[in-house]
């Protein structure tokens, strides 16, 4: 006998590539306990093209197909219709990509694909940067991080703009479903997807993926830091199902950033007035959101 | 003359599990089963997923009325000691031991 809280039946094989302990490897674990069997994923060239292996190895027991870095949209709004002339519109298609191939090389085709309004899934696991290639800065790079294109030096070259917005972005297409999940609520995560399945239309997920390469942290701090991310703000959950807003996770005892930044390399040249910085921009984000859920509350 | 490969798309059918990714490991979670709970979050964190089911009575458990769940072991061919189940054991259950040359 035993008691869980999230469902038991792995679509994943051990055996595969990742790097000690991986985020987007958990958040692909997770997705594929939410959606079943009944699944087709397509993945572009990120960290999830090399996970499985290097041909002919596999370790999804689902169907996957591989497409080039910038049509994931267009790929999956194919395998939707070509399911849909066949009768097997029971069959869920995802698109599983990485924040550079959603937020910047992808945008395009995704944009498109939730517009014409396909019955598909887009799950962008974030984590923060092109860790595939060697921690390239994405448009979805925090504030204030190392990479190794912004690497700072005399004359601090970091990456100082703020972190793009994919799912408002998402939630501009007035698509039926957009949420965002971590990691470190996996009960969340997979309740977030179950909701999505319900739905008919372009489902987009955001799931903050903690990559210990690029984010410069222990393997073992993976899920504390998802988690952290959340109770300090600058990651909060929440739910937009045609419109209204539904924050998921409140935290309860709200934490300082500091804590967040301090466990991670990539932020560890930031002095305290930087951090400062940081912290009031979370905090806005933060009011902003909460002003929107209330409004769009208000029917 | 062109040769067409035998399948029109090349299709990956070799499961991963070919590839025993423990020998990666620097550092080998130990589960002391006489402090285990049997709460299974190590099981839900895990990357591989490389921590598997055992029945019941496989190891002894710490408290009678927890001798009806299931214990849960970690497979060592394929964990590669990330410590994600020891950081996250809300019982200290699990240590990270260095690895020794020599070892299974």
């Amino acid at each position: 006998m035993r008691k869980l809280t999230i469902p038991e039946e792995e679509y994943m094989l051990p055996g595969h590539t990742a790097c000690l302990g991986c985020g987007a490897a958990i958040a692909m674990r997770y997705v594929l306990k939410a959606l079943g069997k009944n699944t087709i994923i397509s993945i572009p060239a990120c960290c999830w093209a090399v996970i499985p292996g290097v041909y002919p190895r596999r370790t999804l027991k689902i169907p996957l197909l591989y497409t080039a870095f910038e049509v994931t949209g267009a790929a999956i709004s194919g395998i939707r219709e070509a399911l849909n002339a066949m009768g097997k519109e029971d069959v869920n298609v995802v698109g599983f990509a990485g924040d550079g191939g959603t937020a910047d090389i992808g945008i395009q085709a995704l944009s498109g694909a939730v517009e014409r309004g396909h019955n598909v899934f887009y799950i962008m696991y974030d984590n923060e940067a092109y860790m595939n290639t060697g921690i390239q800065r994405s448009g979805s790079t925090p504030m204030g991080a190392w990479t190794t294109t912004t690497p700072g030096g005399k004359k601090r070259m970091y990456k100082w703009e703020p972190k793009k917005d994919v799912a408002e972005i998402m939630v501009a297409h007035h698509i039926p479903y957009v949420a965002t999940a971590t990691i470190g609520y996996p009960e969340d995560l997979i309740a977030k997807i179950k909701r999505a399945k319900e739905i008919n239309g372009p489902k987009f997920i955001q799931i903050l993926s903690p990559c210990p390469t690029g984010w410069r942290h222990s393997p073992d701090k993976t899920v504390e830091i998802s988690r952290l991310a959340v109770q300090t703000n600058i990651f909060p959950l929440y739910e937009v199902v045609n419109g209204t807003y539904r924050i998921t996770v409140k935290p309860k005892n709200l934490k300082p950033i500091k804590e967040y930044l301090r466990l991670q390399g990539r932020f560890r040249h930031l002095t305290d007035e930087e951090i400062e910085m940081i912290q009031k921009h979370v905090d806005e984000r933060w009011k902003e959101l909460l002003k929107k859920e209330r409004c769009s509350n208000e029917k | 003359m062109i040769i067409l490969p035998e399948e029109p798309t090349p299709i990956a059918k070799v499961p991963s599990t070919e590839n025993k990714t423990g020998g990666w490991r620097t550092f080998r979670p130990i589960i002391h089963y006489e402090k285990c709970i049997r709460c299974y979050i190590c099981w839900k964190f895990c990357p591989e997923p490389a921590i598997e089911f055992d029945s019941p009575d496989a190891f002894p458990a710490p408290k009678p009325a927890l001798a009806k769940f299931d214990t849960v072991k970690i497979n060592y061919d394929y964990c590669k000691g990330c410590g994600i189940c020891a950081n996250e054991c809300p019982v200290k259950a699990i240590e990270m031991v260095l690895e020794e040359m020599g070892g299974d």
